[in-house]
């Protein structure tokens, strides 16, 4: 449901700042380290102490042209580095050094798949797992297309750090470790018309950024950092209403509520006849609100001009080549070729492909136990209910593909009921161990043995007589509740399939 | 006088060789030069010393050449760095208040090269603030005084390093060179110096003033003086990505005396009368004359954008220098104002106390050229008039080998004499200009005397052909002896 | 353009972060106004279709490994310092805060 009244639309365009997973920094050879104490991590160049110069990391060119070529971008041959010239303390040379009118990467686009309701509308994803859902009902998935202008390379700026511990409440710390740490900058158009969309899209670039390894995307240590720019307007307007920008969002669900905290305040003064203002905004999480941080009317003069201790950034076909060729299979490929190859349904790829390991878990898993449909119920409710309910990660489970193929062709092969499989599922998570000793040491082996199971069957019979009775007289229903008490009878061992047969044949003949 | 203060007077050919022989030690050479730079002071060429370090580096490269084992022409030499080429553990003031307690954490490339080498670095030299200026006058250490007229300029901004060599101080100083800040102050106090193509020295450790422009360069008495140095500091450095990648050829070896054969260019927009003293235009045309008696020939070559070089000069310089000096802002190194209140105040303040107003003017403009709406009119047109420049220069290079010229309309003038007229300060850099707008190397020597003061001659040179015009410079020594005078008020 | 008002150099002196008295904006504008009309007369150079120089050589883009060096000493870093609180250096509170 959107927030707007329906003849209103929002339009969002979002910038990301991500930092790209080296070694040392963009211009100086520094260790890119996180958690260090202040200015434990620079190299005079990251100081800006007089007469240093820049020199270019090989490996930040690598990952941006990879990053290019995932989002279907153009990879500029030529690109130059240009100084964006402004005073802040946690900018030591009082320029940062980026890419203004030719930058590396730019018109791309990626795909994003997006939750909607019966009524068209995008549903909210929130954290995504755990969400009320009707049990058993597969959310409706709509892709929808989301260009990105460009994609620049640009260096970090440190911290200030204002601790009021500090003697001397009035003053600020300023550390450099994070000063000259490489980042990619990446611009989208402004074709997301909802904060779903705007999350998905997020997800879905972080996604790329983790399976290219040209990102970890941490949000917590900062290493994806995303502003919003967000407007409003009448459905059949023309133009673009005034937008804002709303920095230093730190987490998905911040993102959605911003956008819609912010889109909710502009309705609010155009309805009551206002303009909207240019701004650069903050959001409070606490009060749900947006409000403005400064004003942009005279926005900083950058006198950007190429800078002159380097040199442009000249690209060989031969290299994006060479890159394009080792690219790992994307996560767009492996959701479509999931689907394809393994029948599986659209939300079910998107799910499994949320990331590399996970994917990798399910095709092992899959080629294990040669069942992927049921290989991807147990991996998308199974195992994903473990991981959130435990607060960990898929590789912290000591359950394995390996275990988990064994599992399910235990099933498959009617030695194990699904219902035991369950019940030993918690200890392979926890433990880990061979399934097939498992459920014999448990005891948990299916009973499919005739004489065994028509004794239980009896025992139901006789004691459910008028139940019985509404069966036979043409009743199909009550014959699940009857399968239920041959399985509590047997303690969930009764083979399923040979309970059903050997009802249907005594009540019915 | 003894041995070791008679080596020092010669210069570096004769401290070599005196080494060599045993005559005196490295030890007593620095001696003598620490010894010299005390007694000169009132000159106010030298800003500081190291000489305790010198002593014990001395005394290293004294054992070495006893045993034969000297690391290059110039172990055991006492050498200046101008105060903008940082040395680690040393002072670097730019002559700037705003540096004025500054000590550099790490190494200019040159300064490690020169140690490497086995010279010794005794102290640093004046200059004009972050290179700005052409008199060495706008320093805090106070002016240079011209060895040749106490009254009068050393020229700048790397009027120390000129100053000390013609005073005997050291065979060889650095300087740098943005817009003619090394050959100028040359030309003023009757030594050799050489400013090298763009990209042929690097610029790590070097203080930022123009980084399209600048350059470091060695000034030294002789032309030789300057190759010995220049194969030192020379050659490619990973860490300036504006350093050229080709290898230094022997410039020893190009020294041949001869120039049998040469061209050498004479730009008709250089040789006009006008503005020009004509006892400095009739000494370079002696020693354009001398070479002709050697077996080079002249051509008239054209230069036609000449006019408008000092305009693209400075738009470029300026702008360049505003960015580079934004660093400067009291909060990690350098001078901070005292009490600040706010943000705002530790930047307005530490940068207005800390600079002086030829810097300020500069960073003024280079801010008004960049600046949004006058981009393209100021920055954006220089640049593509500066192509012009340099294809002026490729166009004049097809018919000559070296390209010769008057370093300075002018000889040194006096001590506050163009106080309160920058422009014309700005003008005076007419013949020194394009070569670092072109990135041409360009050697300017002593050729002479005009009312007892001197006269240089400018060479300019094919890019990363130092060696011909090295060549050149060292036929035209060879014939003469300007390079062997010495300044008439100092002892 | 010609000349350069006060209130340019009052703009300028803003994005410098340089304090001048009105005095010296007023010697500054006559200064700078007299260099810059110097430099008008790059107006007239015809630079149609000529490429700017933004550097002295066609170089090929010089790169570097992603081989990390030892960090600087912390204590060196902060050495030239004007105001440091242990290995961080003191400013005047920053009044947008971090990320």
């Amino acid at each position: 449901m959107s927030v707007l009244p329906d003849r209103y639309e929002m339009v969002i365009g979002l910038e990301v700042h991500t930092h790209l997973k080296t070694a040392s920094k963009l211009f100086s050879p520094a260790p890119v380290q996180y958690g260090k104490d202040p200015n434990h991590s620079v190299h005079p160049i990251d100081l800006a102490m007089p007469g240093v110069l820049p020199v270019l990391n090989e490996r930040v060119v690598e990952l941006s042209i990879r990053l290019g070529l995932a989002i279907h971008a153009t990879v500029n041959r030529y690109s130059v580095f240009a100084r964006k010239n402004y005073f802040y303390p946690d900018l030591p040379k009082g320029y940062q050094i980026s890419q203004f009118e030719e930058p590396i990467v730019s018109e791309g686009w990626l795909d994003i798949d997006v939750e909607v309701a019966d009524d068209g509308q995008s549903v909210s994803a929130g954290t995504g797992k755990g969400k009320k859902k009707k049990k058993g009902a597969v959310p409706t998935l709509e892709r929808k297309r989301i260009g990105i202008t460009r994609a620049h390379i640009e260096e970090d700026a440190g911290k200030s750090i204002h601790d009021i511990s500090i003697a001397g409440s009035d003053d600020s710390c300023i550390d450099l470790n994070r000063a000259g740490v490489p980042l990619l900058e990446i611009v989208s158009e402004p074709d997301m018309r909802s904060a779903q969309e705007a999350t998905a899209y997020l997800r879905a670039l972080r996604s790329i950024l983790r399976y290219l390894g040209v990102s970890d995307a941490d949000m917590e240590k900062g290493q994806f950092r995303c502003d919003a720019n967000v407007s409003i307007r009448l459905r059949d307007a023309p133009e673009f209403g005034t937008r804002t920008e709303i920095k230093n969002l730190n987490s998905f669900t911040n993102v959605e509520d911003a956008i819609e905290a912010e889109a909710l305040r502009q309705l609010e003064l155009i309805e009551d006849g206002e303009d909207i203002v240019q701004a650069t905004m903050a959001y409070d999480p606490e009060r749900h609100r947006t409000s403005v941080m400064r004003l942009k009317e005279n926005s900083d003069d950058y006198r950007y001009f190429p800078d002159p201790d380097l040199i442009p950034l000249r690209i060989d076909p031969a290299h994006i080549a060479a890159v394009r060729e080792a690219l790992p299979e994307l996560p767009e490929e492996k959701r479509n070729r999931f689907e394809t190859e393994y029948a599986l349904s659209a939300y079910d790829a998107d799910v499994l492909t949320a990331t590399r390991a996970l994917a990798e878990f399910f095709e092992a898993t899959a080629k294990g136990c040669g069942a992927p449909k049921v290989a991807a119920n147990w991996i998308t409710r199974d195992v994903l209910r473990e991981i959130k309910e435990r607060e960990c990660e898929l590789e912290d489970l000591s359950l394995t593909p390996e275990m988990l193929g064994k599992l399910i062709a235990l099933v498959e092969e009617g030695r194990l009921t699904a219902r035991s499989a369950s019940q030993l599922f918690p200890y392979l998570v926890s433990d880990g161990g061979d399934p097939e000793a498992l459920m014999v040491e448990r005891g948990l082996e299916a009973v499919s043995d005739v004489g065994a199971i028509d004794g239980f069957v009896d025992e139901v019979i006789s004691a459910n007589a008028d139940v019985v009775q509404q069966v036979r007289d043409g009743d199909d229903k009550p014959l699940n509740f009857l399968m239920g008490q041959v399985m509590k009878a047997s303690q969930g061992k009764a083979e399923p399939g040979q309970v059903r047969k050997a009802l249907a044949e005594k009540i019915r003949g | 006088m003894g041995q070791a203060e008679s080596l020092l007077a010669g210069g570096l050919a004769e401290i070599r060789e005196g080494l060599d022989r045993g005559d005196a030690t490295s030890s007593e050479i620095v001696e003598a030069s620490l010894a010299r730079i005390e007694k000169t002071a009132a000159l106010a060429v030298v800003v500081s010393t190291r000489a305790e370090s010198a002593r014990a580096e001395a005394e290293a490269a004294s054992k070495r050449i006893a045993a034969g084992q000297a690391l290059s022409p110039l172990d055991g030499i006492p050498v200046l760095l101008k105060d903008n080429i940082v040395h680690a553990g040393e002072p670097a003031t730019c002559s700037s208040r705003i540096l004025e307690n500054f000590i550099s954490p790490y190494d200019s490339t040159v300064a490690e090269r020169l140690q490497a080498a086995g010279a010794i670095l005794v102290g640093r030299a004046n200059m004009d603030e972050f290179a700005m200026g052409s008199s060495t006058e706008n320093s805090i250490h106070g002016p240079a005084h011209n060895p040749w007229k106490l009254d009068h300029t050393c020229g700048g901004s790397s009027g120390g390093s000129a100053g000390a060599v013609a005073a005997g101080l050291v065979p060889i100083a650095l300087g740098s060179d943005t817009g003619g800040s090394i050959r100028q102050p040359a030309s003023f106090c009757g030594v050799a110096g050489l400013k090298p193509t763009y990209g042929r020295v690097s610029r790590w450790g070097l203080v930022a003033f123009a980084s399209s422009l600048d350059q470091i360069g060695p000034l030294g008495r002789r032309v030789s003086d300057c190759a010995a140095a220049l194969q030192v500091i020379g050659g490619h450095d990973p860490r300036d990505s504006t350093s050229v990648p080709e290898l230094l050829p022997s410039l020893g070896g190009a020294l041949t005396g001869n120039v049998e054969g040469l061209t050498i260019g004479l730009p008709e927009e250089y040789f006009v009368e006008e503005g020009v003293d004509p006892a400095v235009l009739a000494r370079v045309r002696d020693a354009i004359a001398e070479l002709e008696a050697a077996g080079a020939k002249t051509v008239p070559v054209s230069l036609p954008n000449s006019p408008h070089t000092i305009a693209t000069y400075y738009v470029i310089a300026t702008a360049e220098a505003s960015s580079n000096l934004a660093r400067f802002d009291g909060v990690r190194y350098g001078r901070r104002a005292d009490k600040v209140k706010d943000l705002e105040d530790l930047y307005m303040r530490s940068r207005s106390e800390g600079f002086g107003a030829e810097v300020k003017r500069r960073i003024l403009l280079g801010t008004y050229v960049l600046s949004a709406g006058y981009y393209d009119a100021y920055y954006g047109q220089a640049q593509r008039v500066r192509t012009l420049i340099r294809r002026d220069f490729e166009r004049a290079f097809e018919t000559c080998d070296v390209i010769a010229t008057p370093t300075m309309p002018e000889t040194a003038f006096a001590l506050g004499a163009k106080a309160d007229d920058p422009l014309s300060m700005y003008l005076s850099d007419i013949y020194t200009v394009s070569a670092n707008l072109a990135g041409l190397p360009a050697l300017s020597m002593p050729c002479g005397l005009a009312d007892g003061m001197p006269v240089g001659l400018q060479l300019i040179g094919k890019s990363l052909d130092e060696a011909t015009i090295l060549r050149v410079g060292d036929a035209l020594e060879r014939r003469t002896d300007h390079h062997a005078a010495r300044p008439p008020e100092i002892a | 353009m010609p000349g350069i008002a006060p209130k340019d150099v009052a703009h300028a002196a803003k994005l410098a972060r340089l304090a001048l008295s009105d005095k010296e904006q007023a010697a500054m504008a006559k200064d700078l106004e007299g260099i810059l009309g110097h430099v008008e007369s790059l107006n007239a150079v015809d630079t149609e279709g000529v490429p700017p120089t933004l550097h002295g050589f066609e170089l090929s883009t010089p790169l570097r490994p992603d081989t990390p060096v030892e960090p600087m000493d912390p204590a060196l870093a902060v050495l030239n310092g004007p105001a440091s609180q242990g290995t961080a250096f003191l400013v005047p509170k920053v009044l947008e805060e971090e990320e």
